[in-house]
């Protein structure tokens, strides 16, 4: 038996049990939800990563601890 | 300044137009997958906040139809992954046109049972192609994968409902 026959069997089967959505319409705008969200939560404008955050702390844990890179860094600058 | 520019600049007013647009057509998409209105409402306004958070990486020049529908199955698959074994699917979904009526309810509970079980990104994939016959090509790019990976998750869901519904009992060919 091939795949392709193995899944339409086993779609045959499935309709058995679970029938496609048929009514799928939205019955009301959502609008004011979508509004009440927005005021709930706002959303930022320019959302910085955590990782860029981690990476920042990073390098200024680096430069604390290891002050004498500064003048190498400044150098390939 | 068009639509979707001044969408993607901030313009409130042009997210709602654009809400107002697209809003049906997501929620459809979503309650296919979820197969909840009241889920669907939920994911539906997520899916639009989700949109309006990223807008700045949106291009104005791209198709927002299909940029929404990818946020929308994405919120619907973090859905999937939160609520699993927290709902089970509605009792009263209702027999397909045609059924057998052979195919006894306590078969059927297994059959729904063990659909339910399968992995989220298992699920969504087989919900789109196998019940609702989404076709390949719409699922891989509202999923961001290819068409033949949509294929391959298709087929591992399968084999994991043969292997459950074989252990339940249930008669599965198995050629």
């Amino acid at each position: 038996m091939s795949n392709d026959e193995i899944t339409k069997e086993m779609k045959e089967l499935l309709k058995q049990a679970i029938a496609p959505m048929k009514d799928s319409e939205l019955r009301r705008d959502l609008w004011p939800q979508m509004l009440a969200k927005l005021e709930e939560q706002p959303a930022p404008v320019h959302a910085i990563p955590w990782f860029d955050w981690a990476l920042a702390a990073l390098a200024g844990a680096t430069l604390l601890f290891f002050p004498g890179i500064i003048p190498a860094l400044f150098y390939h600058l | 300044m068009e639509l979707q520019e001044r969408f993607a600049a901030g313009d409130l007013e042009a997210f709602e137009v654009l809400f107002r647009q697209h809003q049906r057509e997501v929620y459809a998409w979503i309650v296919r997958i979820v197969r909840d209105s009241g889920i669907a409402e939920d994911l539906t306004v997520e899916t639009f906040w989700r949109i309006y958070k990223y807008r700045a990486r949106f291009k104005p020049d791209g198709n927002f139809r299909a940029w929404a529908r990818r946020i929308g199955t994405n919120a619907a698959l973090d859905h999937l992954r939160h609520a699993r074994r927290e709902t089970q699917l509605p009792e009263d979904v209702p027999c397909a046109a045609g059924a057998d009526p052979a195919v006894r309810r306590e078969v059927r509970d297994q059959i729904r049972n063990a659909f339910h079980e399968l992995p989220p990104k298992y699920r969504l994939v087989a919900t789109l192609a196998l019940v609702e016959e989404e076709s390949y090509a719409e699922i891989a790019k509202a999923v961001g994968i290819s068409e033949a990976l949509v294929k391959i998750r298709v087929f591992r869901a399968v084999r994991m409902l043969r292997k459950k519904l074989n252990s339940l009992g249930v008669e599965v060919s198995a050629k």
